[in-house]
């Protein structure tokens, strides 16, 4: 031990270390700091993303009526006076709300002039009027007051979307438009209500009448048939590669290929659904049916995954005890192993399930993003989801659509976010710790 | 009327169960000793006979019923019709399937179209009540069969157990049908594209225009299937996301493990995750209607030409959607380095930030290498933010403010909207899609690989 | 023997008599001190003191893991520490380089000097404080890196080595030390998780002199290792021991009598006894020590 070979002994290591912790605190401080501002950004952008969105969405969820006295006129309606269904059906409705207008308007006469006052309420208004007359025959030849749609550029200049500022040029509504409109307003004839047609509603070319109902039921169609495909599957082959798979080549296989089929891009299973499905096995293009089967398919790996986590969590001397008591091995799993790892399924098939209600890529090479604007009553007819409605959505430019896609996604949030949080209270109610 | 079949069915299988169980019974002079297995695996056999050999016929009428039919309906057109081109019958049998479905195609006064709907509506009858026929009948036959079987020595848990082990079995294999339906469907549509376009010209050619190809009508002359603008902007736009996912969420991930108070972390991580819970939809509507216009006006302001559709907002926004994915996997792989490692650095006198990028790092490099390759995997296959926000103009360009388009955007642009399955516009989506998968998949098996001998190392 | 037993040490040490926590000195009477009374028997000061610690006292969250312990570290000389699983031995190690302080919820009051300066100080830097007190850890834990990095990694941090070849000298030198340049020299740029597990150990321990500390801290630097490689890790300390305080864990009793000068016996947080090894392991003046040591628990 000849210490001076050590050259750390000719020099004094304290006052060295000294000198340097001036400079070395400086840069864990800077380190520090790039760490913090780095999860800021990421903090800042969630915020972001969610203040975007529902600033732009909440207006949607009040809608703006216009009320007129509409006079059922017998002559314009049921001019045979039959009250046959098929004639009633056929009447041209938008004469009663143009007329009712016109009344309230007398000084206006131009053709150029009154189509810019018809222009202030939805196109929808006639069936509007419509379906009131089909339900209640009796209406025919009452005068009654009728709150009818806006069209949706009135809409969005009542909630302040329109700047009175602009040159007429740039607005969506002319000065003439707005002058009428102030007076509606004077008179009390306009007012925001609850947009109950936006959750009922199937699609439509007018964004005032356009609603996420259909979509709605379409996702509900395509899940219900992703989870009864993959929940009994995914759930079955982890209880056999966890319980009864031998440990040889061919299970190595099919694990290998789980792990890696959860990570493949999920257009990838787009395609497959396309080849497989609607090019050889002619399923109905578009259908729920076979968007519950692609999701099913893409969503299996992550079933498996989930599964197997949760019966390797079961501890070893369960199976041991059943086994002992003389139970057969399915029977060990039925009775003992599955139970206890049921939660834990469960858990993982909610959040596989709000992956999948997430999804739209793989739907739109199925055709889900065909214009539909009734909502669909079964798998078989043709449908869209949510996400894909919200995908059509965003490429039209009215602002009310703008609107209106913020306002689907905000659902669409919620949606996510009741199930993520099903699945937490799930598990730490009922998940055991061993 | 399906519905209700299967709806039978299950009611028949039920009826079945209870009436095994009960046979067993009283074969069994009411003591369950006498029997070999429990009453309700009795129940559990007739039910299976009952219902297994009709579902499996239901299912594949359901398969194949279509593919039958459309096959007699063809044969049944007139001669001129099918020997059209098979892309023309296609054609052809989709206008019929839509007059079926009483939906209005432009060419309906056909009355060939017309006689063909009706008797494709036809056999659809005849096949549906056929089917409902042999689906009772197997239902009946088999639950009587099991019934006659029933006796004390029948060992019925056996059977019952064998039949299920084999649903497991099927099951487990489902994941490989998966696999193999992808490379298959893919594969051959790709190889009749290359049938088209020589493969070299996909892989290497410098010009992406299908549409122009369309209408010229000569598609491999017109050298409009070079796919190589493609695989650039899929680069470029990936390659901004990693740039803004990878630091940002490695360094998020190191603050939260190595230095943040114990309630900030269990505040900021859950709101990091929510950034994964989001559907990809989300970001690219967050893309195209804000940040997009936002970076446009920026670049306005500084004097620079940007592109409505630039790659710099598209990338940017996947960058966000990529964050939790890099900090989630970086904090697994960071908290696999065993606590020693930290205390032994300590112990010599180092900081916090010498101790993350000396021995933290260094260790945990092979799994955040990993970890790195499955996210890039992931940005290149997105689909929705590029379809969103990124272009279709191909551009082969290494500028971020410019529009570049993408081999996902690619794909749906090609297939969305009608176009005749075996155009090689469409089949061009399926070569893609061969392309898209061989790339994430390699990446994937190297990255799990990594991460595997990574975790085996601390293990 | 049993007629010294109230003044053992007085007359070698200048020190106080047996009591530590002076308050009321204990009874003279029978040699051995009784189960119930938990103050510390022995001298606890050195002629020689590096390190001194006056009532020190851990608490983890609730738990109270140190009871109001004093003690001193003698400089040139190896102290071990032994008792029960669970007595706080190794806790009351990492209070001396401030160890403690990477673990959440931990509270440590009382006095802790290197040479009179309080390591709690708020103007003391724990960087600093950990240069000059090292540790070597029960399980080695060798950085997965080169065996020359291993070494070189705490003079690089500190700016020790002024120079590439200074550093290689450096290196050289550690390992020289710790007895395992015979073993490596033809492969430094190997892993160090390569090596066998008492190799390893040793280069936890070139490590660990490598920032020239004054005194190293061993937490049961043996208990993963063979026979043959604890033997040559005890070899090492014997040699250590000139140049440095070393303060030593260990469950092993043979292990403390054969390389310790001073060992101190801890109980449930309590430190019970403390003296010359010697003296301890023949003569215990605690009924617990007396038991741990003929082996009635432990």
């Amino acid at each position: 031990m000849n210490n001076n070979t050590n050259p750390l002994a000719r020099k004094d290591t304290t006052a060295i270390v000294r000198a340097g912790l001036q400079r070395r605190y400086a840069a864990e401080k800077r380190f520090k700091w790039y760490g913090l501002t780095a999860i800021s950004i990421a903090l800042l952008a969630v915020v972001l993303l969610f203040a975007d969105i529902l600033i732009k969405g909440l207006p949607t969820f009040w809608q703006t009526d216009i009320r007129l006295e509409i006079d059922f006129a017998p002559q314009i309606i049921d001019p045979d006076g039959r009250r046959n269904p098929d004639d009633l059906s056929l009447a041209d409705y938008s004469a009663l709300w143009k007329k009712s207008l016109r009344q309230l308007f007398p000084e206006v006469e131009s053709r150029e002039e009154l189509r810019s006052l018809y222009a202030l309420i939805s196109s929808g208004s006639s069936l509007q009027l419509r379906d009131r007359v089909m339900a209640n025959p009796a209406l025919i030849g009452v005068t009654q007051n009728v709150d009818l749609l806006a069209d949706d550029t009135v809409d969005t200049f009542f909630k302040g979307g329109v700047d009175r500022e602009l040159p007429e040029a740039q607005r969506p509504l002319k000065d003439d438009q707005i002058a009428w409109l102030d007076k509606l307003k004077a008179e009390g004839k306009m007012e925001t209500r609850f947009n109950t047609g936006f959750f009922t509603n199937g699609d439509s070319r007018e964004a005032e009448q356009a609603g996420i109902g259909g979509a709605l039921v379409g996702s509900i169609f395509t899940l219900l048939i992703t989870l009864s495909l993959s929940f009994p599957i995914g759930v079955a082959a982890a209880i056999y590669l966890e319980e009864f798979a031998p440990y040889n080549r061919w299970t190595d296989i099919i694990e290998v290929n789980i792990n890696n089929l959860a990570a493949v891009p999920s257009i990838v299973f787009g395609l497959l659904g396309l080849a497989v499905f609607i090019n050889f096995m002619h399923l109905p293009r578009s259908a729920p049916l076979v968007g519950g089967l692609v999701l099913a398919l893409m969503n299996l790996p992550i079933m498996i995954i989930a599964s197997r986590a949760a019966l390797k969590s079961v501890p070893p001397s369960i199976r041991e005890a059943a086994l002992g008591m003389g139970a057969s091995k399915l029977q060990m799993v039925a009775h003992h192993v599955l139970p206890l790892a049921m939660p834990g399924m469960l858990t993982g098939s909610i959040l596989a399930m709000a992956h999948a209600l997430g999804e739209s890529a793989p739907l739109l090479m199925i055709g889900m993003i065909a214009f539909i604007v009734d909502i669909p009553t079964s798998p078989f007819k043709p449908a869209t989801v949510l996400p894909v409605q919200i995908y059509l959505w965003s490429t039209l430019p009215e602002r009310a659509f703008v609107q209106r896609t913020s306002a689907a996604i905000i659902l669409l949030l919620l949606f996510l976010a009741v199930m993520n949080a099903t699945a937490i209270i799930l598990r730490k109610r009922l998940e055991r710790r061993w | 009327m399906l519905p209700y079949l299967v709806l039978t069915l299950l009611l028949l299988s039920t009826i079945g169960y209870y009436l095994g169980r009960r046979r067993s019974l009283a074969m069994a002079d009411g003591h369950i000793r006498n029997l070999h297995s429990l009453p309700s695996y009795y129940g559990f056999y007739t039910a299976l006979w009952c219902g297994l050999p009709a579902l499996l016929l239901f299912i594949l009428w359901m398969a194949l019923g279509s593919i039958l039919i459309t096959y007699l309906v063809v044969a049944d057109l007139p001669p001129e019709m099918r020997s059209l081109p098979p892309e023309r019958i296609d054609l052809l049998v989709s206008n019929i399937k839509n007059l079926v479905q009483g939906n209005i195609v432009s060419d309906t006064a056909d009355p060939v179209m017309r006689a063909a709907a009706d008797q494709y509506r036809r056999l659809q009858a005849i096949g549906n009540g056929a089917l409902w026929l042999l689906v009772l009948a197997l239902a009946i036959g088999g639950g009587a069969y099991a019934y006659r079987t029933i006796a004390p020595r029948l060992r019925a848990r056996n059977l019952v157990e064998r039949v299920i082990m084999v649903f497991l079995m099927v099951s487990s294999t489902i994941a490989i049908l998966t696999t193999i339906g992808i490379v298959l469907s893919v594969l051959f549509e790709s190889i009749r594209f290359f049938h088209a376009i020589p493969i070299t010209h996909f892989l290497f050619g410098l010009q992406w225009s299908p549409q122009t190809a369309m209408r010229v009508d000569q598609v491999g002359a017109s050298g409009a299937f070079g796919a190589v603008p493609l695989f650039t902007g899929t680069l470029l736009i990936s390659f901004i996301a990693m740039v803004v996912a990878v630091p940002i969420g490695l360094l998020s991930a190191l603050y939260l493990s190595e230095y943040a108070h114990h309630s900030f972390r269990s505040v900021a991580k859950p709101i990091l995750e929510v950034l994964a819970g989001i559907p990809t939809v989300v970001y690219g509507f967050f893309a195209v209607l804000t940040v997009a216009p936002l970076i446009r006006d920026t670049g306005q302001w500084l004097g620079l030409d940007v592109a409505s559709e630039s790659a710099l907002a598209a990338g940017l926004v996947m960058g966000i959607m990529i964050i939790p994915f890099v900090s989630s996997l970086s904090d697994d792989v960071i908290n696999a380095v065993p606590q020693a490692m930290r205390d032994g650095s300590y112990a010599l006198g180092a900081t916090r930030s010498e101790t993350i990028k000396l021995v933290i790092l260094p260790a945990a490099l092979p799994g955040i290498v990993g970890g790195i390759l499955l996210a890039f995997s992931r940005a290149i296959g997105e689909t929705m933010i590029v379809v969103m926000a990124a272009g279709l103009s191909a551009n082969l360009t290494a500028n971020p403010l410019k529009a570049v388009t993408t081999i996902t955007v690619q794909i749906v642009t090609l297939l969305t909207g009608d176009q005749e399955f075996d155009s090689p516009k469409t089949l061009a989506a399926f070569a893609l899609g061969l392309v898209l998968f061989v790339v994430t998949l390699t990446l994937n098996i190297i990255a799990l690989h990594v991460v595997r001998k990574y975790r085996e190392q601390y293990e | 023997m049993n007629t010294t037993a109230t003044t053992i040490n007085s007359a070698t040490h200048q020190g106080t008599l047996i009591v530590a926590q002076a308050e009321a000195p204990l009874k003279t009477g029978p040699r051995v001190i009784d189960y119930n009374d938990r103050r510390t028997v022995g001298d606890i000061t050195v002629p020689d003191p590096k390190m001194v610690c006056r009532d020190v006292n851990v608490y983890y969250g609730e738990n109270h893991a140190i009871k109001t312990v004093s003690i001193d570290i003698g400089n040139r000389q190896v102290t071990s520490l032994i008792g029960p699983s669970g007595c706080g031995k190794s806790t009351f190690l990492r209070c001396l380089n401030r160890m403690n302080d990477t673990i959440p919820g931990c509270r440590v009051t009382g006095e802790i000097t290197i040479d009179k300066e309080n390591i709690y100080d708020k103007n003391l830097d724990v960087v600093q404080l950990r240069a000059r007190v090292g540790m070597v850890f029960q399980k080695p834990n060798p950085f997965p890196k080169s065996i020359f990095e291993n070494i070189a990694y705490g003079p690089h941090i500190h700016g020790l080595a002024a120079n590439k070849r200074e550093l290689g000298e450096l290196v050289e030198t550690c390992l020289i030390k710790a007895g395992l340049w015979e073993e490596v020299k033809d492969r430094l740029e190997e892993a160090g998780t390569g090596l066998s597990g008492g190799q390893q150990q040793r280069l936890c321990i070139a490590r660990a002199i490598s920032v020239n500390p004054e005194v190293i801290l061993m937490d049961e630097p043996c208990s993963a290792l063979d026979p043959i490689a604890t033997a040559r890790i005890e070899e090492l300390m014997d040699e250590l021991r000139e140049n440095y305080a070393i303060v030593i864990v260990t469950h092993s009793m043979q292990q403390a009598a054969r390389v310790s000068q001073r060992t101190a016996y801890f109980h449930l947080g309590d430190l019970i006894e403390v003296g010359d090894t010697e003296q301890i392991f023949t003569n215990p003046q605690h009924r617990l020590t007396e038991d741990y040591i003929t082996g009635r628990f432990g």
